[in-house]
């Protein structure tokens, strides 16, 4: 008896059973992540490396110290207090020399010239003389550009030598490091980013206040209405969804436009006078019509997936147990719906954050969102850094979002179809 | 037009079918005909250099030429793709300001001109036939282009039509709204001329925070009546609907409305911004696009692109090629930048000044605008 009970179980061919167990549930792991694997690999490549990537372009700053190595090494211990010794400018000519012969200033130059207007011409008019260039080098350079001359550019070529640097973030923001190293606000006339971010976060917020207003009662007649009708409905909030959004987007357009339908209507009926058109597009205005329209669905699907989950008996209940229509809506439905108006809430609050198409084209100058900067830096200025730490920006807000939401609501509760 | 979207389906297809084909054998480039990948700016732009350029070279060498309009982000496009290992443009067509920043950066190719670039009929080098800037150490112009203020005739009395660039800052006696690029670039320098600045100083005065500060408080004072345009294709668009009394413009998009759609427009040319545009090769395509580049930018063919947009061409000895108008039959010569009564109060635009201080200028004009 107690020689059975230590004997192990073993399958028909005398494999312990627990082994066998173990190999089977790996081997169906194995297969559930072969499964996955694709949409994994996906994940990774698409998302996941070029957050990282954005992330690390935000703060990663090899220009100076690679372009510049000489110079940075010469400048070690410098105090900054009065200009460098012939030696650095020896380097610094050895450096422009090296590069002007290799054609890789560019990148340096214009990360300089982001700090420092100017830069970019000093570099570039220096190197092209740099071969022709004779000791005392402190002459000829300053000679050759008045940027070498003065303080600042030397202070500047030190604090940049870092790895990585502070200052996207801080142009972000509307900060700078002055020539001293003290963290300071731009000039006002060169405040911008701190303004358009706040107005991106209202403008979202005012819209997802709209669409939740607008689909509320158009989610609760979704999950009321008899099947048929109701059908018919969704099918309605639909389809504005599966057409394209420059079509919506610009058919907004040819209605709010000063000459357009809407302004025509009421000065037809005499609504407003011909000269005093109502200017509703390529302005705020513009921006939250057109945005509230196009991410309607994303408010009223969460919605109506929540509604539809909560039985009718119970407003009836209420109601027989003698509550008045609006106290019961208020004490039993409303409540029951929470889930829904924040799953929806959120959803349309991030998307709103990150448009910019939309903000673009009827925006004007007064609707125009942080995003519509991050295409500019992107495209334009190419600033790849600084449109990389104004996203990253977003990217902390979006997920501070999310925590909160998880907090108070549990993202477990939310259903989305 | 129809015309040419048919030919630019055709060079499409024609493309993926070579594509695929030289796959499939595994030939090299070097196949008979080839297929360059040209960078432009679309529209009316593209069309006249499709008509004088691509059309004979087409004829002459069976090569397929495929348009892409990229050139509005051009240095964006060439960066990442150099950054990607993967430069799938030939031949980009860009600003000298873009291109100086991109010969910085080595993504595309130093040229010797005397020896890549077709001699004068008459002889003369090139580095001697170009007009001033034409040549950069990575640029070949093709055409000198103007930024201009046009307005509508029909908007101010016949015994009052506006004729210079103060006329545009002056709301008392040429009312009416505005339409100016969304950018600091041009309105600066307007903005210092009509307040009186010499224009040789213009440049000089900006470079200082005092002539900033003046620029920008000239602006102020048409602010409220300015409608701020960024597609080029705009300003003839609201000059023509009257919902502006002025435009600033891209001379040869005026032209073009005024000559091929009668419109009546008139255009300021005093205090004309003139710049030139042209030719870059991204690194490592030169031996690919050598002898097009020859072909594109000869004597003949930069007169024969006047036939088709009144933009002027960058080779002095071209002036003399230079006729009619292929569609209307018009002289060309009076509607060119570079036409002597036209040119006398230009301003050349400074493409070191900008390549500076666009970066910062651009971020106060926003700030500016956003007030």
């Amino acid at each position: 008896m107690s020689h059975s009970s230590s004997e192990p179980l073993t399958t028909a061919d005398g494999v312990p059973l627990k082994v066998s167990l173990r190999r089977a549930v790996r081997r169906s792991k194995l297969k559930a992540l072969l499964l996955v694997s694709p949409l994994l690999a996906f994940l990774v490549i698409a998302f996941v490396m070029p957050i990282f990537d954005m992330l690390w372009r935000s703060v990663d700053n090899p220009e100076v110290s690679t372009h510049l190595s000489r110079t940075v090494e010469a400048l070690k211990g410098w105090d900054g207090e009065s200009l460098p010794e012939e030696l650095a400018f020896a380097a610094l000519v050895e450096d422009l020399r090296e590069g002007q012969e290799e054609r890789n200033l560019g990148l340096l130059s214009s990360r300089l010239n982001y700090e420092k207007s100017g830069m970019r011409s000093a570099i570039s008019r220096t190197a092209r003389r740099a071969a022709d260039l004779e000791p005392p080098f402190r002459e000829s350079l300053v000679e050759a550009h008045r940027a070498w001359g003065e303080l600042d550019t030397w202070r500047l070529i030190q604090r940049e030598a870092r790895p990585y640097t502070p200052s996207y973030y801080l142009a972000a923001v509307d900060r700078q490091v002055s020539p001293e190293g003290e963290i300071v606000k731009v000039p006002a006339h060169l405040e911008i980013h701190v303004a358009l971010f706040w107005r991106t976060f209202w403008m979202s917020a005012v819209i997802t206040g709209l669409t939740l207003l607008l689909g509320y009662p158009i989610a609760y007649l979704l999950a009321t209405l008899p099947l048929r009708r109701s059908n018919l409905l969704m099918i309605l909030v639909l389809l504005p969804f599966w057409t394209s959004l420059l079509v919506r987007t610009t058919t907004w357009i040819a209605i709010l436009q000063s000459q357009g339908v809407l302004n025509d209507m009421m000065v037809a009926i005499g609504m407003i006078a011909d000269e005093a058109r109502w200017q509703m597009i390529h302005n705020k205005v513009g921006t939250i019509v057109a945005m509230t329209h196009i991410l309607l669905p994303f408010m009223i699907l969460p919605l109506y997936s929540v509604m539809k989950t909560i039985p009718p008996s119970y407003m009836r209940a209420a109601r027989s147990l003698g509550g008045k229509p609006l106290l019961s809506f208020r004490r039993v439905y409303f409540p029951l719906t929470i889930p829904g108006i924040a799953a929806g809430g959120i959803l349309v609050f991030i998307l709103a954050i990150g448009y910019y198409i939309t903000p673009a084209l009827v925006g004007g100058q007064s609707g125009r969102f942080i995003t519509n900067y991050i295409a500019y830096h992107m495209q334009t200025s190419l600033n790849w850094g600084l449109a990389a730490a104004i996203a990253s920006i977003l990217l902390f807000v979006v997920i501070v979002f999310y925590l909160i939401f998880n907090r108070l609501i549990g993202v477990d509760k939310v259903k989305l179809g | 037009m129809n015309s040419s979207l048919r030919s630019f389906r055709k060079g499409t297809l024609g493309t993926a079918v070579a594509l695929v084909g030289m796959s499939a054998l595994g030939l090299s480039a070097t196949a008979q005909a080839e297929t360059l990948n040209i960078v432009s700016w679309g529209g009316a732009y593209s069309m006249s250099q499709h008509e004088a350029y691509d059309k004979p070279w087409m004829e002459k060498t069976g090569d397929e030429i495929v348009n892409i309009d990229r050139s509005g982000n051009a240095l964006a496009g060439l960066r990442a793709q150099s950054q990607a290992g993967n430069v799938t443009w030939d031949l980009v067509d860009m600003l000298p300001a873009d291109a100086m920043i991109a010969c910085d950066e080595g993504l595309i190719e130093p040229l010797d001109h005397d020896e890549l670039l077709a001699d004068a009929p008459d002889g003369t080098p090139p580095s001697e036939d170009f007009v001033d800037g034409g040549l950069d150490d990575c640029f070949v112009a093709s055409i000198v282009y103007s930024n201009i203020v046009a307005y509508n005739t029909e908007m101010f009395p016949e015994d009052q039509q506006p004729s210079t660039i103060e006329d545009v800052f002056d709301l008392e006696n040429y009312p009416g709204k505005r339409a100016l690029l969304r950018k600091p670039i041009n309105n600066l320098e307007w903005a210092l001329i009509a307040d009186g600045v010499d224009r040789n100083d213009v440049y000089a005065m900006l470079e200082t925070e005092e002539g900033i500060q003046r620029a920008f408080a000239k602006l102020d004072t048409i602010k409220d009546e300015v409608i701020w345009w960024e597609e080029g294709a705009q300003p003839p668009q609201l000059l023509a609907d009257q919902e502006v009394a002025f435009a600033s413009a891209y001379n040869g998009r005026i032209f073009n409305a005024m000559v091929t759609e009668d419109q009546p427009f008139e255009i300021i040319w005093d205090a004309q911004v003139f710049e030139l545009d042209g030719w870059v090769v991204p690194t490592g395509k030169l031996d690919k696009v050598k002898d097009y580049l020859y072909f594109a930018t000869d004597t003949q063919r930069l007169a024969d692109q006047a036939k088709y947009i009144s933009y002027g061409p960058a080779r002095k000895s071209s002036a003399d090629y230079v006729t009619t108008h292929a569609e209307t039959g018009i002289e060309m010569e009076e509607h060119m930048p570079t036409y002597g009564p036209n040119f006398e109060t230009a301003l050349q635009k400074d493409d070191l000044f900008w390549a500076d201080f666009s970066d910062e200028l651009t971020q106060r004009f926003d700030a500016w605008l956003a007030q």
